[in-house]
């Protein structure tokens, strides 16, 4: 430990100096029914140690499986991200001790990853494309849950005892390990949030896991290391461990490249180790130093043979991919006419797949952005939920723009009758009926409503007869207050003149 | 067999134990309760068994025989009753693998291979003695006292499984299953004069056997003749999902092979005897009774040829680079936090570290320790290549002089073993010594071949040699009709096993 840690340079001020090199290692749960080599259930909030076998309790002459499932889902990813798939690949085992894993080793691929060389493009908010390279996705089996009681801080230091949940020991993992992301400069933190984002939507789009961050779905780990230009080799790197929300990965960046910037200014080396990400302060602390000594002696796991999955079948994985996420945003922008800084808008908010459904429910793209962008963005933001989260559907909004569009409600009107689907008083049809919402377009009624508003004011209707039009708003006015707001402004103007006229 | 039964039920064979059951002449619980007194009668002296599991057994005995007589279809071997090596693991029924550090552990599952047993309906007598996690040849690194050779007690029985073959030539048993890393079951068959098989890696499954290593850890049958040998490994055999080094087909007839070769005509069969098994090293009577073995197998057809495996002079070296790479892994998950023996560190914190170092200091012998770190260092970075690396390119070869010499024989020949049992403690204190024994079985470890070893006389010094057949992966059933057909021509020349000869055991009263 050094005796005082430099301070944080200012960030805009460490990139003038300093030029950051990004790195990620992502490690997605696959949402398999079952676990990685046994039979083991995954659901997520079991009672502990329920979900456990002779397998994953690494019990005396248990032996792996290797779960299908799983390897399918891993050339999935690999396809996805644009990897070759091996024709031939092997599990090895990372030995180490720890209480949370089982067998005291680890069940890995190493040198030989089911996936490898490929990459992926992400859009940053502006639009701007950046492409990822990816050095190789491998699959692996998670390990145990430990939980560090007493002490102050949750960690194993300063515990009075430690508990170990193996029901998430063997749940199937893929770890995704980029090449080092260089040449993007100040917007490292940006790429590295798309990044992790990016891969979310393909988890979710390929249905391989239900990628929730916070339940540990998806994890990342962020390798930062600063030099000197562009042109210098790279400098040494720290890996924050475990940062698991979009926003944290951005902060966990930049925090490193000022944290690294001061420690280089200070004319100190940046250690090479393993750094904790804590949420609340929004620092990295030091972890393990990585150094020679860790060693797990690596060597290919003697209890499975080696995977070697077909070319027909990695071809018919391949036919099943779904469009990916980038360039279905690209598709659905053309095809809805949005401007960028729309869809852009769209995307941020987690919108798109809300509009699709609205769209489909047959309101008109422009509308149905109207509504989840403006509206419902709104009560969103004032309930602290997330748009999805909302007690109504892009179907119920589909119908509700279709009685606008029919003319059965105008814009104020509508709006009460998504008030009331909120409230969830019904269909926006429902609540209609029930709040007696509809336009008034009798015209029997109107003109009872017109005489009476023009008998109320007969100077008026004199300077109307004058030529002077501009006291027909009052008496719009008069008949929309008689009318509760439900009559069709439009036509009131319409009768007020024929009125007139015939008086 | 031309033998009349013996009216003694642990005299006989399984085959003919199934055959009186089949026929009612006896029940499965007078034949269990039989051998279970001669457990006792012996088993103070010999030690063959480290658990003895009288209830479990007779219930299961009983069961048998209440299915059989209401008619019932039963499997041919059900009530034959059996003993286990106690690196298997069985639900309910202690097991230790010869080791401290899991003393008083009780598995909650079953080996597949015990399933099948159950399945079967063949009574589990006990769990017998071994080498801590199999890694020995006497079985006196058990962390549980040494098993003594029932030819002569103060002489070792084999290991690692000289527990199931002691109790096999002492009459306890007359079927057990034993495992075998690089001998462990063919080394106990030729000192105690017993048959013992090991199958095609992959052709039993090892789900639910405590791992010594991986890659060569195979289980088979332990018994006193060679059709019992295969009618075993037909209970045992065959594909498991739960062993994803489980071949996928299940193996031609075996007991037909073995019923076949009783016949004792090997016309057309190549016998090719690896020379680079034999000669140096090897002791004299060892040596002469091979070459009259070769001479029976000549006179009954076969035809003798002379093949070479250089690289088999490097097997030894190689079996302990890997041996030990997989152990130190597999042995990892011994820690005292699951499992087990759980030692505290007496000073100092309390830590998982601290414990995990206190528990595996004191519930690891010596010789477990040895391998471990011989294995851990052959692993670590930097020696990885050089150790490791070549030890596998090493086993390449060796796969390598196997295909070739396989091309010239239909089943490779040589001693078992190149010494008859040696002394309790005469070469405790050598390790090389030790491993040397191992040194013709070991190969067929190393290419996953299948390898059997049945008695072939007596050496000069009035002890069992043993003859080793090897034959291709999957060719298992070649083992049983060139075994059986020279087991039959020994035996005529005998006039009878050559169990016959073993002195008799003194006897303590039965406590039935």
């Amino acid at each position: 430990m050094s005796t005082t840690t430099p301070p944080l340079v200012d960030y805009d001020d460490a990139l003038a100096r300093f030029d950051p090199v990004i790195g990620i290692e992502v490690h997605v749960e696959l949402g398999t029914a079952t676990k990685m080599f046994d039979g083991a259930s995954t659901e997520f909030g079991a009672e502990p140690n329920t979900q456990v076998t002779p397998v994953s309790l690494g019990l005396p002459g248990a032996l792996p499986a290797l779960n299908g499932k799983a390897v399918e889902s891993a050339i999935k990813i690999g396809l996805a991200l644009n990897c070759e798939i091996a024709e031939l690949c092997r599990f090895a085992r990372k030995n180490y001790f720890y209480p949370d894993v089982p067998k005291n080793f680890q069940t890995s691929q190493y040198d030989e990853p089911i996936a490898f060389d490929g990459w992926i493009d992400i859009e940053l908010d502006d639009g701007e494309v950046v492409r990822v390279e990816i050095e190789r996705a491998h699959m692996e089996e998670d390990a145990g849950k430990n939980t560090h009681v007493g002490g102050a801080t949750g960690r194993i230091h300063g515990a009075e005892y430690s508990l170990v949940d193996y029901n998430r020991a063997g749940i199937p993992l893929v770890e995704i390990v980029t090449r080092p992301i260089t040449g993007v400069g100040e917007r490292a933190p940006e790429v590295a949030r798309a990044y992790v984002q990016t891969l979310r939507d393909i988890f979710r789009a390929l249905d391989v896991s239900e990628a929730r961050m916070e339940r540990g779905n998806v994890r990342a780990d962020v390798n930062v290391s600063l030099r000197a230009t562009p042109e210098a080799p790279l400098g040494t790197r720290t890996e924050t461990k475990n940062v698991n929300s979009f926003r944290s990965v951005e902060r966990a960046v930049r925090h490193e490249i000022s944290r690294q910037a001061g420690v280089l200014d200070a004319g100190r080396t940046v250690t090479q180790e393993t750094r904790h990400w804590h949420e609340d302060t929004g620092v990295t602390t030091a972890g393990r130093v990585k150094s020679d000594a860790e060693d797990y002696r690596y060597f290919p796991e003697p209890d499975l043979v080696p995977v070697a999955p077909s070319r027909a079948w990695v071809e018919e994985i391949r036919a099943t991919l779904p469009e990916m996420p980038v360039a279905r945003r690209r598709r659905l922008q053309t095809e809805w006419g949005y401007a960028d800084a729309e869809m852009r808008d769209v995307v941020n908010a987690g919108a798109i797949e809300l509009i699709e459904a609205t769209v489909a429910a047959g309101a008109a793209p422009a509308a149905a952005r109207k509504w989840w962008m403006g509206e419902l963005a709104r009560t969103a933001k004032t309930e602290g939920v997330e748009l999805a989260d909302l007690p109504v559907t892009p179907e119920q909004i589909g119908q509700l723009q279709q009685l606008v569009d029919a003319g059965r409600v105008n814009d104020k009107l509508a709006r009460q009758v998504l008030s009331g689907v909120l409230a969830g008083e019904g269909s926006p049809e429902e609540v209609v009926t029930a709040r007696g919402l509809e336009v008034v377009s009798d015209d029997g009624a109107l003109v009872a409503a017109v005489d009476e508003a023009l008998a109320a004011q007969p100077d008026v209707v004199e300077k109307i007869r004058g030529g002077n039009q501009g006291p027909i708003g009052a008496i719009i006015g008069a008949v929309m207050k008689a009318t509760r707001g439900q009559a069709d402004a439009g036509r009131v103007r319409e009768i007020v003149l024929e009125r007139v006229q015939q008086g | 067999m031309a033998t009349q039964p013996s009216s003694d039920l642990t005299r006989r064979t399984a085959a003919q134990l199934a055959e009186a059951l089949r026929a009612g002449e006896v029940t499965s619980v007078e034949v269990t309760q039989a051998h279970l007194d001669r457990i006792a009668a012996v088993d103070g002296a010999v030690h063959a068994f480290l658990h003895v599991c009288a209830e479990e057994a007779l219930a299961t005995a009983r069961e048998v025989d209440a299915r059989r007589a209401a008619g019932e279809e039963l499997h041919p071997l059900a009530g034959v009753p059996i003993a286990v090596k106690d690196v298997v693991v069985t639900k309910g029924l202690p097991t230790t693998a010869g080791s401290k550090i899991l003393e008083g552990w009780v598995p909650p599952y079953d080996a597949t291979l015990v399933e099948r047993l159950r399945a079967a309906g063949l009574p589990i007598l006990g769990k017998t003695n071994m080498d801590e996690f199999a890694m020995g040849s006497s079985t006196e690194h058990s962390a549980y006292g040494n098993t003594h050779n029932p030819w002569d007690l103060d002489r070792i029985p084999g290991g690692s499984g000289g527990g199931s073959a002691a109790a096999l030539a002492a009459y306890e048993a007359p079927l057990a299953i034993g495992t075998d890393t690089g001998g462990s079951i063919r080394q106990p068959g030729a000192v105690t004069g017993t048959v013992g098989v090991k199958p095609t890696y992959g052709g039993v499954s090892r789900y639910g056997l405590i791992a010594l290593a991986s890659s060569l850890d195979q289980a088979g049958p332990v018994t006193r003749t060679v059709l019992d040998s295969a009618l075993l490994h037909e209970v045992i055999g065959g594909h498991d999902p739960r062993d994803a080094t489980s071949l996928p087909e299940d193996l031609p007839g075996l007991v037909a092979a073995a019923r076949a070769g009783q016949g004792g005509d090997l016309t057309g069969v190549r016998v090719g005897v690896v020379d680079e098994l034999n000669g140096e090293g090897y002791q004299p009577g060892v040596r002469a009774r091979f070459e009259e073995s070769l001479e029976l197998l000549r006179g009954a057809g076969a035809e003798v040829v002379h093949v070479s495996c250089p690289h088999f002079g490097h097997a030894l070296a190689a079996y302990y680079l890997i041996l030990p790479s997989e152990a130190s892994s597999n042995l990892a998950k011994f820690d005292g936090m699951r499992f087990g023996l759980r030692v505290e560190p007496t000073e100092g914190t309390v830590t998982a570290e601290r414990v995990m170092a206190a528990t595996r200091g004191q519930g690891f012998g010596d010789e477990v320790k040895r391998r471990i770190i011989l294995g851990t260092y052959a692993l670590s970075a930097g020696y990885y290549d050089a150790y490791y690396g070549s030890a596998q390119k090493v086993r390449t070869l060796i796969q390598q002089d196997f295909a070739a010499a396989f091309e010239q024989a239909d089943v490779l020949v040589s001693p078992t073993a190149p010494t008859t049992a040696f002394k309790l403690g005469e070469k405790l204190d050598d390790p090389l010594a030790m491993y040397l024994n191992d040194v013709a079985t070991i190969p067929a470890n190393l290419a996953g071949v299948p390898g059997m070893s049945l008695p072939n006389g007596l050496s000069d010094d009035g002890l069992p040699v043993g003859f080793q057949i090897l034959a291709p992966a999957r060719a298992d059933d070649r083992l049983y009709r060139v075994g059986a057909a020279l087991e039959t021509l020994l035996e005529r020349e005998w006039g009878g096993p050559l169990l016959n000869r073993a002195p008799e055991l003194a006897t303590e009263g039965t406590t039935r």
